[in-house]
């Protein structure tokens, strides 16, 4: 199947009129998978059999003609917990952990007949912005197998990004959405804080982390998205806002639209072609008929810190849970029960959860408590408060998603401030709880450019619509990479 | 320097980690470093300001109490390391052979 020449409703349109049977449509999937995994490297495990049992079941069933994901393969981040398929979060400690269970999006795509073809790799526990800290395996950057993929849904984003699925799902704690889709030039949403439940996410900083799609358009993003959102009972964060048609009025253009692009976006930091495409998109904009002005963001660049205070405070208290007794890696050579929690979290964990974890038990430790967690939780309201000055007057904001382009493999790693760095313009929206957008606007040097939008809370119907008008005016999202079978 | 060795070996304490003497050195190092990137924090006048925890807007979220079945116990045992007759089976809390 090629998936650079097909989207969501063109797949199903195939699927609804027999054109394909879903069991095709996944050993297809898989064939593709094979072929491409040697130069992206996007999977941790692949369920051949599985997929292929519930392809069956839907063909002897029938496809869901009223149902977009009924038959569709997809991509699921190793965070998200699937019952009886091998679940890692990409970390050692649970290298062998089994579910029992389905998270919420999984039971939802379950329920409209979506496909899960394989567990997609990631930076251990979410943490990072490479995938450089799997535990397991390296994952390249579609369009330059030297780059990284971004992270820390760096397999989901590449996934999608070499055709080898249409969609995936990824989860964002500080721009691991985005900031992937950026690098990878696809479209990848981090939605509204509470819209979609998080039962079953592998928790890294509960205040934070969301669930959202991967998709190469607009459109597509926004149908996956209805999909797996909503209110549920075993996640008391979870939103009871109404879940609209994400899709509904999604053609309705941008003009009398008001724009705001904070100036601290396009500052010092962020690369001049990176810079450039912003521009341009803003011209895009104009041109569409939207009204965008410069207003400024004053607290932004506190954003890194809070985020790593925060963050890694809650980090350190849900990483507690994985102590060697119920789950996860045991370790041998033990005298004592405290011998088990020590030598097994230090055994099992990698170098940045480690880091993190400490740096989030300083934080909230006695004597730092209050200069550290207290003071980091007071700047994250005047960066919340920032936004809502600004959505009191604009419908949007507008900015890169990333200051550079993807960056060499091995380039960064080495240098945790530097790496925290690159999610400087993705972090302050989860501080506040926004959703946000990166599609694509650009290329420079053969890599991809992002653009990021972002909208009022639980106003993602804006952002997909402003989303769309620039993807219709624009032919950034019909390049794809030199990957696979166009060679 | 913004963190002492000492003061790392402690958190790591409290956090049930352990690192080589090597490791440690290293840790230090960047811990330091991303202490003092997060330091600049204190620039930020922030007196009178509330903090922000959580950035939902729902205040109590209730639930029915009804009773629901619970988890089968052998399931429940499906990913533990080590377990007997239904039980997680830990090691001692004291030393093995240590007198009691």
């Amino acid at each position: 199947m090629d998936y650079f020449a097909n989207d969501l409703t063109s797949l199903h349109d195939l699927l609804v009129k027999k054109e394909i049977s879903a069991t095709d449509l996944t050993k297809e999937t898989l064939a593709v998978i094979k072929e491409r995994e040697q130069k992206v490297d996007a999977f941790l495990s692949v369920d051949e059999k599985g997929a292929l049992e519930q392809a069956a079941e839907i063909d002897k069933t029938g496809i869901d003609a009223d149902n977009v994901l009924s038959g569709i393969p997809l991509g699921i981040k190793d965070n998200i917990v699937t019952k009886g398929l091998t679940t890692t979060a990409a970390s050692k400690i649970l290298e062998n952990f089994e579910p029992i269970y389905d998270a919420t999006v999984i039971e939802k795509l379950k329920a409209a007949k979506a496909i899960t073809i394989g567990k997609t790799n990631m930076d251990e526990f979410a943490m990072g912005g490479s995938t450089e800290n799997s535990a397991f395996k390296l994952t390249k950057n579609a369009w330059d197998q030297t780059k990284v993929p971004g992270g820390s849904s760096g397999g989901s984003a590449a996934a999608v990004a070499a055709g080898e699925v249409v969609a995936s799902l990824g989860s964002d704690t500080g721009g691991s959405i985005r900031q992937p889709a950026s690098f990878n030039g696809i479209v990848g949403v981090k939605p509204t804080y509470g819209r979609v439940s998080r039962y079953g996410l592998i928790a890294f900083a509960s205040s934070l982390d969301q669930i959202g799609p991967f998709t190469r358009t607009v459109k597509d993003n926004a149908l996956l998205l209805s999909a797996i959102s909503g209110a549920d009972t075993r996640d008391f964060t979870s939103s009871k806002h109404e879940v609209p048609d994400f899709t509904k009025g999604i053609d309705g253009g941008v003009k009398g639209m008001h724009i705001a692009v904070p100036k601290e976006y396009l500052g010092e930091g962020v690369a001049d072609d990176i810079k450039k495409a912003v521009k341009n998109a803003i011209s895009v904009f104009e041109k569409l008929g939207a009204i965008v002005d410069e207003v400024s963001l004053p607290h932004s660049k506190y954003g890194v810190p809070v985020y790593y205070i925060i963050a890694s405070s809650e980090a350190s208290s849900n990483l507690q849970r994985f102590d060697g007794i119920r789950y996860g890696h045991r370790a041998q050579a033990v005298k004592n029960l405290e011998d088990v929690y020590v030598k097994s979290r230090s055994e099992g964990f990698g170098d940045e959860v480690k880091r993190r974890i400490m740096l989030g038990t300083f934080s909230l430790s006695a004597g730092t408590y209050d200069a550290f967690f207290k003071k980091a939780a007071q700047v994250r309201t005047l960066i919340c408060q920032d936004f809502a000055r600004v959505f009191a007057k604009y419908d949007l904001i507008l900015g890169p998603t990333t200051p550079t382009t993807a960056f060499g493999i091995g380039e960064d790693i080495k240098d945790p401030v530097t790496m925290y760095m690159n999610d400087i313009l993705t972090i302050p929206v989860n501080l506040a709880g926004l959703p946000g957008m990166s599609l694509p606007a650009g290329y420079s040097k053969g890599l991809p450019v992002g653009l990021q939008l972002i909208a009022n809370q639980f106003d993602e119907t804006t952002m997909y619509r402003a989303g769309y008008a620039f993807e219709q005016a624009t032919e950034f999202h019909k390049q794809v990479p030199m990957i696979g079978g166009q060679n | 320097m913004a963190i002492s060795e000492g003061k790392v070996a402690h958190v790591a304490g409290l956090a049930k980690l352990a690192f080589s003497e090597e490791k440690l050195q290293k840790f230090t190092g960047q811990m330091d470093e991303i202490i003092n990137m997060v330091q600049q924090l204190s620039d930020v006048d922030t007196d009178g300001v509330e903090v922000t925890t959580h950035v939902t807007d729902s205040i109590n979220t209730m639930r029915e109490d009804n009773a629901v079945k619970g988890t089968a116990r052998e399931l429940l045992m499906k990913n533990v390391p080590e377990h007997q007759d239904g039980f997680i089976k830990v090691p001692a809390i004291i030393d093995e052979n240590e007198e009691a």
